[in-house]
């Protein structure tokens, strides 16, 4: 890691170009253990690991506070209603309810310390970092407008996302394995929906964001799985059909197996 | 062992619904109903989305009715005759049935009307037979004569004009309430998500005194029509008829079918309503309860459709 490949490096650079960060002097070199993570009909999760390097130069300066780093890993968008109960002569009904747009349908926050310790409020809320400044746009009738972190429809989505363990805020996900050298764990629940997976990595320094770098992955479907759901999506009518006959023959089937008379 | 489903998107057990597909084949086998009405609460419970829930279910019940139809054929036990005139109305009655579904869940109140009908129709139907069949059990204790048939018990459905003669049940009633009570099945079943056979039976044996010989073979023959179709509608209209998940219930459900049927023949009639009519009286209470009783988180989040 301490002398990465030119390939890493040019890759790296051209990122830190991307995205102008000031010239700090450090640079952010990440790698996932894998890039694609195949959905097989045994698929129970998984977990990516990510290692990242801090390169200094000459142009570094010295941190009195170390590194910190944040990885947030945000999958596929979807749009998501959460209701709310009410009870509506003596029954209980869903009585109110707010659409969240492309909301993350899974999202990790994953730090080496709390995100609070590593920079200030403003900074975290600017930056969209953690669960509760994350940008979760709702529409209340036309009207389409981010979410107060405080509000409740908003905590109570991202609370059932996080019982599901599609949401998660870790600050021991980080690990640093040296000085500049560190390793962050990606649990995926074997609910994870498959779809392009952003995976942003920022390096903080003094309560300061001096470098970042994306991952991405990508959660696919393979061989059976990719066929059936093929299938079912691109030719509904043969699907239906072949589904149907495949009920009729199995009913069949079993009444002459188990003929007794 | 686990295995994940490929439309579900997610991995369940083999063995828990190898089961769940047994217990409520052997159910559905034992009354002559499909069993959508316990088979789509119990899938929802294992955390598949309603909508995967009630398109996968379908085929489920068309293989289950498949299975103990064709016993039922083999024994002469089916009215063919009776279950066209049947499906005639059934296939209207689906279609306006799929047209409200449709109304409701645009105007955003499917959920509370499903609730709802849940609780009445099982309410109602299941206290009738329960009523109906410890009257009956309690006639026999007393050792009075059981009315098998009453010839001469006519009722206003037998004044009704088109007037068919139905060979195999050996009834002479009007088109008007056959096609009226298919109506009525495929209306609910495609409101509900249900094949709708625990109405069926009762309404056949009650209203068109249809013998008891015939009834369940014809209910299954109607059920296997109209599930089958809505197979391929879920499949062509949502994406959703998970076919692994099918066929893992489709294998329990047939097995079970095939001892709930031998069961069933070695009761009594009144008993067998009586249980049947506790099962409809107990999952009517259960989604009475559900919509009573202050839930455990008021908040609960559903996935808009997506362009899969």
């Amino acid at each position: 890691m301490r002398r990465p490949s030119p390939i890493v490096m040019l890759a790296t650079l051209g990122s830190l170009a991307a995205s102008s960060v000031p010239a700090a002097g450090e640079r952010l070199v990440a790698s996932l253990s894998n890039h694609r993570v195949m959905v097989t009909s045994n698929f129970v999760g998984d977990e990516l690991v990510l290692f990242g390097g801090i390169e200094q130069d000459s142009a570094s300066r010295p941190r009195r506070g170390g590194y910190d780093i944040v990885v947030t890993v945000a999958g596929p968008r979807q749009s998501v209603v959460t209701f709310r109960k009410a009870r509506v002569l003596g029954i209980w009904v869903n009585a109110d309810s707010r659409e969240f747009e492309n909301a993350p349908a899974y999202l990790a926050v994953l730090s080496n310390r709390p995100l609070d310790a590593i920079t200030n409020a403003e900074m975290l809320r600017r930056l969209q970092l953690g669960l509760d400044n994350i940008a979760l746009p709702q529409r209340a009738s036309v009207n389409i407008a981010d979410s107060a972190s405080d509000d409740p429809f908003r905590v109570a989505f991202i609370k059932i996302k996080t019982d599901h363990g599609l949401y998660r805020e870790s600050s021991n996900g980080v690990t640093f394995l040296a000085p500049a050298l560190f390793r962050a764990s990606i649990p995926l629940p074997a609910e994870v929906p498959v779809g392009t997976y952003e995976v942003d990595v920022r390096l903080f320094a003094d309560g300061a964001q001096i470098a970042r770098t994306p991952a991405p992955f990508e959660v696919y479907k393979s061989g059976f799985e990719q066929v059936v759901t093929n299938a079912a999506r691109d030719h509904g009518l043969l699907y239906g059909l072949a589904t149907s006959m495949m009920a009729i023959i199995t009913g069949w089937f079993a009444s002459v197996v188990f003929r007794r008379d | 062992m686990q295995i994940y489903l490929p439309i579900a998107d997610l991995p369940v057990n083999v063995f828990v619904i190898l089961a769940m597909g047994l217990a409520v084949g052997f159910i559905s086998g034992m009354f002559g109903i499909g069993g959508g009405f316990l088979m789509t609460p119990l899938l929802i419970f294992l955390g598949i989305t309603p909508a995967v829930a009630v398109a996968s279910v379908t085929s489920h019940i068309a293989a289950s009715s498949m299975s103990g139809a064709s016993s039922y054929w083999r024994r002469r036990a089916i009215d063919l005759a009776l279950a066209f005139m049947l499906l005639a109305g059934g296939i209207v009655g689906t279609a306006f049935g799929v047209w409200l579904f449709t109304f409701l869940r645009t105007i955003g109140q499917l959920d509370i009307t499903i609730g709802v009908s849940y609780v009445v129709l099982l309410g109602i139907v299941g206290a009738l037979m329960v009523a109906e069949s410890v009257r009956a059990i309690i006639r026999a204790r007393q050792g009075k004569p059981i009315e098998l048939r009453r010839p001469g018990s006519h009722t206003w459905i037998h004044g009704l004009p088109f007037k068919l003669r139905f060979k195999r049940s050996r009834i002479y009633v009007s088109a008007i309430p056959v096609w009226g009570i298919g109506f009525l099945i495929g209306f609910i079943g495609a409101v509900m998500g249900i094949g709708g056979g625990f109405l069926l039976v009762p309404l056949l044996i009650y209203v068109l005194r249809v013998p008891t010989s015939t009834v369940i073979g014809t209910s299954m023959v109607l059920t296997l029509v109209t599930m089958a179709s809505a197979t391929v509608m879920h499949a062509v209209t949502n994406h959703l008829v998970d076919a692994l998940l099918a066929l893992i219930l489709m294998v329990g459900g047939v097995i079970g079918a095939q001892f709930g049927a031998r069961a069933g023949q070695k009761m009594s009639g009144e008993r067998l309503r009586l249980l049947l009519g506790l099962l409809v009286l107990a999952v009517g209470i259960r989604f009475a309860l559900n919509l009573i009783l202050p839930p455990e988180t008021l908040y609960s989040i559903r996935l808009l459709d997506t362009n899969l």
